[in-house]
């Protein structure tokens, strides 16, 4: 068996390879399904019901909202090599923000936007801490975003059991319930918060704009096809990935805010508040290939198996760190994959050369 | 004088898994593969180990389990990044929410349990120390050494010796993932005494900060650990003892962290990174 390469890989070839990749990745799945004494093929069922009642399929949406901002953002951020892991920390940011403005801003017809603004800025800050150590002393951002993940859950946990506690909560550790003004419209008989699913749909619109059809865009490509040809052609290394870094960590925030303002109307436990977001967005990025636009299916297709994680967590009392499994075995198949992407298999002998 | 003792042994304590994870780390990085799995390879290496010791009540078998299950986590990441060509950091990523999940996963049935032996403490801190001053020695004085550290320099001039640079690599990352399992065992068998969800708790991510801290020295890891070591000592000891906030001082570790990937990076420390680290090599490619 040997690889040859392909000299341009078509859309086809990616999509093929990237669907027998997942398929792979649900076989492998199925195998850990069967090692914890869960029937694979019952587990599925339990995992695609969701898309079959009005019930599952809102909780895939709801699950969607957070995934589609903060992937739709990580498309950019990885364009332009920006590996920001940090989602998770950013979107805690976010939520701190909105918070902040619910809780201590009288409340009035201004309170959800400055909330939004106020969480996207926060989170947009988080990310720039780390594109800041990137450029200014080339730290890895890997390791930075990871770490400010880890500060940012020290800081919701101190502010609602500190200054946020809320005063009647007796025993429990959170914040005081929202205003009315500081929460957002649900779909009845829903979690899904209706008014951050269109503005995320708006963000992604806005974010392919953005990449193909303007300087910022093409200097982002750039940069991210080609660091050092993007150097000598003039653009702005640094300023083009602290921009991408900043919307990035917005978006991230701003997903953050939809959280605590659609569902729960306080600031409470960083596990609770999120569900890993920060890292399933991570594959929902790659499974896009750094187009926003294709965040719209990949988003809700991660949606479903976080909607699934808590459908097994009921029926197979399955703990949830089951969804981390499938997102580990997921990222690995189709980082894997891409060698088959770039390479064609061949049997059989190598051709002979000739010489003349 | 023994308020000084016990910090020393504290940090001793919680220094020890940091260095032995940080070694196996600087290892498969000197070969040139970076591997952030290290966390999901400390997962499963302490779950294997207290299930190991629950059923079989020896600890050597114990220590083997953890050993053999992290090794072969790190072999799924070998295999991804060596001959596929995987994107290393990615790749390791994947392999931290894969071992942790799988570790959270199969461990729920032996959470709440306390551990049926009695493990000592010292074997481990003496091996920590033991492999510090032979990976030193290797590094610098021995053929190996010499080789591992070209794979990770000048992967091309490896190759033209004659020497496989996938082999070298590959056993690099299997080495790496044995040191994490090491690191595991010695949580759930000694540290904690028992096996709970997220029992590393960020722990391995510390130990991959510290590789560019030290500058890849396996020297200097021993000192650096400490240093972390006396940190958590500290960070214990001060809650309730001042006014600051314990929820703060808790992110105390990692706040430390960044700034010391600053300050590596501000002295340059990544111009000591193996040249070819992070990149597959492919022959013929330049």
């Amino acid at each position: 068996m040997r690889l040859s390469p392909v000299s341009s890989p078509g859309p086809w070839r990616r999509l093929l390879v990237t669907v027998i990749a997942l398929l792979v990745a649900a076989l492998i799945c199925a195998g850990v399904f069967a090692l914890y004494g869960v029937a694979p093929l019952e587990a599925y069922r339990s995992m695609l019901g969701t898309l079959g009642d009005p019930v599952g399929l809102s909780e895939v949406v709801r699950r969607s909202i957070p995934l589609l901002l903060i992937g739709g953002g990580l498309t950019l951020a990885y364009r332009a090599q920006f590996v920001n892991i940090g989602g998770e920390g950013q979107l805690l940011l976010g939520a701190v923000g909105g918070s902040g403005v619910a809780l201590f801003v009288p409340p009035g017809p201004w309170t959800l936007p400055l909330m939004f603004l106020c969480g996207t800025l926060l989170g947009g800050l988080w990310a720039l801490i780390a594109v800041w150590l990137k450029v200014r002393y080339r730290v890895n951002e890997i390791l930075t975003t990871l770490m400010l993940n880890y500060v940012a859950s020290s800081l919701v946990v101190y502010l609602i059991n500190g200054p946020w506690k809320g005063r009647n909560v007796q025993g429990y550790v959170y914040s005081d319930l929202f205003p009315g003004a500081a929460t957002l419209a649900l779909l009845p008989g829903t979690q899904v918060h209706q008014a951050t699913l269109v503005l995320g749909v708006l963000v992604v619109t806005g974010l392919q704009f953005v990449l193909t059809r303007s300087v910022f865009g093409y200097q982002l490509r750039v940069v991210g096809e080609n660091r050092a040809a993007a150097e000598y052609a003039g653009i702005p290394v640094g300023r083009v990935m602290t921009l991408a870094a900043l919307i990035t960590g917005g978006a991230a925030g701003l997903a953050g805010v939809g959280e605590v303002a659609g569902i729960h109307h306080r600031l409470l436990e960083p596990g609770e508040l999120s569900l890993g977001y920060g890292f399933t967005a991570v594959i929902v990025a790659w499974l896009a290939r750094g187009n926003p636009l294709l965040v719209l299916l990949t988003a809700p297709l991660l949606g479903v198996i976080l909607a699934g994680g808590d459908v097994l967590k009921i029926d197979q009392n399955m703990p949830f760190r089951i969804v981390d499994v499938f997102s580990g075995v997921m990222l690995l198949c189709l980082i894997v994959s891409e060698l088959f992407v770039q390479n064609r298999v061949r049997f059989g002998p190598w051709p002979r050369r000739s010489y003349e | 004088m023994n308020e000084i003792s016990s910090a020393l042994l504290q940090a001793v304590s919680f220094g020890t898994p940091i260095l032995l994870a940080c070694l196996g780390a600087t290892v498969n990085e000197r070969a040139g593969v970076s591997n952030l799995g290290v966390e999901g390879m400390i997962a499963v290496g302490a779950l294997a180990a207290f299930a190991t010791a629950n059923s079989t009540g020896n600890p050597w078998l114990a220590v083997g389990a953890a050993i053999a299950a992290a090794t072969a986590l790190a072999c799924v990441h070998a295999v991804a990044t060596i001959p596929m060509r995987a994107n290393q950091f990615v790749s390791g990523l994947a392999l931290t929410l894969l071992g942790t999940g799988l570790a959270g996963l199969l461990g729920k049935s032996y959470e709440g349990f306390p551990l049926a032996i009695h493990v000592p403490e010292w074997p481990f801190v003496a091996l920590a120390g033991l492999l510090t001053l032979l990976l030193a020695f290797v590094f610098s004085f021995t053929r190996p050494g010499l080789i591992l550290r070209s794979t990770g320099e000048n992967p091309a001039a490896v190759d033209a010796l004659g020497i496989s640079v996938p082999l070298v690599r590959f056993v690099a990352v299997l080495i790496g993932g044995a040191f994490s399992g090491l690191a595991g065992a010695f949580l759930s068998l000694v540290y904690r005494p028992s096996w709970m969800d997220n029992i590393s708790g960020g722990l391995g991510w510390l130990a991959v900060a510290l590789v560019i801290f030290v500058a890849w020295s396996p020297l200097r890891a021993a000192a650096g650990a400490l240093f972390f070591g006396v940190l958590y000592y500290l960070q214990f000891r001060l809650q309730g003892a001042t006014r600051f906030p314990t929820e703060l001082l808790a992110a105390l570790p990692y706040l430390l962290v960044l700034v010391a990937l600053g300050v590596a990076g501000a002295r340059q420390a990544a111009g000591h990174a193996p040249a070819a680290l992070g990149r597959p090599y492919l022959r013929g490619e330049r």
